[in-house]
């Protein structure tokens, strides 16, 4: 303990990298939190099984892998996986799109025709997240139970262990930034992240879908009136939430390469976080949340340790809800700059 | 393929009838003088036979009845038989389990507790009734420290598998400069505080608290190179300690990484990607089967192998069984008879100290190399 380095010191010389392993884990954290921020912009109701679309994308991802490469564990570079990547990456985003809309369908669409108040919807977002979760941790019997087992052995035995994806993707260096060499992981999920965002602002601002989701975020019944099909709205918001979530589980996989069916949720309490430091309801707000909070959990990890990371980067949501009570950008998604 | 698969089971079938065979011959004349007591007892088990981590049980079970099976061809006077209590490996039900197997008078001894958590919420339980315990598996510094008089293990503690891990970081891997981290829990910091105490103070560059769940390590990957430390010292389990090593070699730090026996375990192997897993050096107070016992235990469960702790409770049995034959049939006599046991098991000479702990064990050092956890050929730690 006496011979501790320096925590400042470690902060200031490990500067760049803190802060760009940050982004990378923030860059998952944006992207899953534009999901939660879509569904809130438009039906102001926090979908918190939202970590769950998550968790199915990040299993899809690793089941690609392991049909198309078997349960051999191996070492990639980037290129090298890159076809096993981008399946993956389709899977992740068709499964957890799938699961998304199921949710929207058995979870809330009944409610909201029953025009429940919004705390029943809520305490069925959180029963929606555990009976997902357990149907990913009870695979192996749900598998065995329709006789496949045997044959799906090698995706759904120890259903509760972590599952790992059998190709591991290794970071190459490409350039340094003081004396961290960057890799092209970090890169890829930096900029996916921001790509994603930019294609979802001009997805909302440019198209009819975009006007139809901004119109229901702004007023319900007005769009209605105007002859927008709300229904299909809350739908197609719930299912860009999954491809979002998809492409964040790709990614995650892609620097961690192991998930749990509980993966979800720590995950999800962080972009959750992100979603509301960032201001609820506003994408770009999202995409920010997420990486400051990815940044400043890296820095508070360097200045008090590992175990004061959760405390660090609540006293900052806090901090930033008393000066502004609707996050750092905080503007409804239906305000948009429409 | 089905010619071959055929032969393999010919074979497989061929080998089992040989081993039972051969136990037969080599248990069958053990002797039958001294048993004294007459009448029929209880040993009990509480532990996970079924759940998530029921597979270790399971492996205690069958130890159990390897011990009981050689017993009972000595056709004594006293019949011993075991009963299995399912705590699923957690407290809150092992708890009741406690209090059926206290009020159960034909059970005089019990094996286990099988966990460190389910042990703390019954010891005292078992402790008021006087009943004697031998847990094969149970492994938490504090268990034999909190006065509970009845509670043994043939385990040996983290405190030896900590002072151990020191022992193999200094000597084997000649570490100058180590990391040390838990993983916030009470069996990681148990560990990683030993680990960390048993080290040369000049030693320790650097400590970190990572948790449970979490499986972005970047910034303690960042402390770590900064440190300059040469290796890692980790106290948790597989799912972490694995995605642990994956980053740091991703990192392309090039040290060594030791942790204890919640990494020991194939998964580490599989979490952290063979590639990086390689090298990495898994301490257990576990050590491999012997082929003799391994010979014995398939014969005693139906061909299945022996795995980690059967030969543990093996031994724990072994002490009670030896006590009932020494006429100690009551729970308070048997008690005693523990206390004052000493005599050799399959996991080597076994004696208890005035807190249940026993007075020395061998810690081994299981490597991974080719992608692959060898648990058959474990250096132990001396």
């Amino acid at each position: 303990m006496t011979r501790k380095p320096d925590p400042m010191h470690l902060l200031l010389h490990q500067f760049p990298e803190l802060t760009i392993t940050g982004l990378a884990v923030g860059s998952v954290y944006a992207l899953i939190a534009l999901g939660y921020t879509m569904v809130y912009g438009v039906l102001q109701l926090i979908n918190f099984a939202h970590s769950e679309v998550f968790m199915f994308g990040t299993f899809a991802v690793a089941w690609v892998a392991m049909a198309i490469h078997g349960p051999n564990s191996r070492s990639e570079n980037l290129e090298q996986a890159a076809g096993i990547l981008l399946l993956g990456l389709v899977a992740a985003m068709v499964l957890s799109g799938i699961v998304a809309l199921l949710l929207e369908r058995v979870a809330y669409r009944p409610l909201i025709k029953k025009k429940a108040p919004k705390i029943i919807a809520l305490i069925s977002a959180i029963g929606a997240a555990f009976a997902l979760e357990e149907v990913m941790g009870l695979r192996d019997r749900i598998a065995s139970a329709f006789g496949l087992g045997q044959r799906l052995s090698n995706y759904v035995q120890g259903a509760r262990n972590p599952y790992t994806m059998p190709v591991t993707v290794r970071p190459h260096p490409l350039f340094s930034i003081g004396n961290y060499k960057i890799t092209d992981v970090d890169i890829l999920m930096i900029v996916a992240a921001l790509l994603m965002m930019f294609l979802l602002e001009t997805f909302v601002k440019r198209t009819r879908f975009g006007k139809g989701i901004r119109a229901v975020a702004q007023d319900p019944e007005a769009a209605a009136l105007m002859g927008v099909n709300s229904t299909r709205v809350v739908q197609l918001t719930f299912l860009i939430g999954g491809l979002m979530a998809g492409v964040g589980a790709t990614l995650y996989m892609i620097r961690i390469g192991s998930t749990t069916a509980a993966g979800g949720d720590l995950l999800g309490i962080k972009a959750f976080t992100a979603a509301v430091m960032g201001g609820i309801g506003n994408l770009r707000g999202a995409l920010i949340g997420g990486l400051v909070l990815g940044v400043v959990e890296n820095w508070g990890i360097a200045v008090l340790g590992d175990s004061w990371k959760d405390v660090t980067s609540f006293v900052l949501l806090v901090l930033i809800l008393l000066v502004r009570p609707s996050g750092i950008l905080g503007e409804a998604l239906g305000k948009a700059r429409a | 393929m089905t010619r071959t698969t055929k032969t393999v089971r010919l074979a497989a079938v061929a080998g089992i009838v040989a081993l039972g065979l051969s136990a037969c011959g080599t248990t069958g004349g053990s002797g039958s003088s001294g048993s004294s007591g007459s009448g029929s007892y209880t040993i009990a088990f509480l532990g996970a036979a079924t759940g998530p981590e029921g597979a270790l049980g399971q492996n205690m079970i069958g130890g159990i009845k390897t011990a009981l099976a050689a017993y009972n061809k000595t056709n004594p006077k006293a019949k011993v038989s075991l009963k299995v209590y399912d705590s699923q490996g957690s407290a809150s039900q092992a708890t009741p389990l406690a209090s059926s197997i206290v009020s159960n008078s034909s059970v005089i001894g019990l094996v286990g507790p099988g966990f460190s958590g389910e042990s703390k919420a019954v010891n005292p339980r078992f402790a008021a009734a006087g009943l004697p315990e031998i847990s094969p598996s149970a492994t938490e510094i504090d268990l034999t420290h909190s006065g509970w008089k009845t509670f043994h293990r043939v385990v040996g503690s983290d405190q030896f598998q900590g002072a151990a891990d020191a022992k193999y970081l200094t000597n084997n891997a000649k570490s100058k400069k180590v990391f040390v981290i838990d993983d916030s829990e009470a069996y990681g910091t148990g560990l990683a505080q030993v680990v960390q105490k048993s080290l040369p103070s000049s030693a320790v560059v650097g400590t970190d608290h990572v948790q449970v769940g979490q499986t972005d390590f970047s910034a303690t990957v960042t402390k770590i190179k900064a440190s300059g430390a040469d290796s890692v010292f980790y106290g948790g389990y597989y799912a972490e300690s694995g995605l642990l090593i994956k980053q740091l070699r991703n990192a392309g730090w090039n040290g060594v990484f030791v942790s204890g026996d919640g990494s020991e375990d194939p998964h580490f192997v599989t979490v952290a990607g063979a590639q990086a897993a390689n090298g990495a050096v898994l301490t257990s107070a576990a050590g491999p089967a012997t082929a003799s016992f391994s010979k014995q235990y398939a014969a005693a469960n139906g061909g299945q192998p022996a795995g980690l702790y059967s030969m543990q409770a093996y031994d724990a049995t072994n002490i009670f069984l030896a006590g009932i034959k020494a006429g100690d049939t009551t729970r308070a006599n048997l008690e005693n008879f523990v206390n004052s046991y000493s005599g050799t098991g399959v996991i080597g000479p076994i004696k208890f100290d005035s807190n249940g702990d026993v007075t020395a064990t061998t810690i081994y050092a299981y490597h991974v190399q080719n992608g692959k956890l060898d648990t058959e050929h474990p250096t132990p730690i001396k």
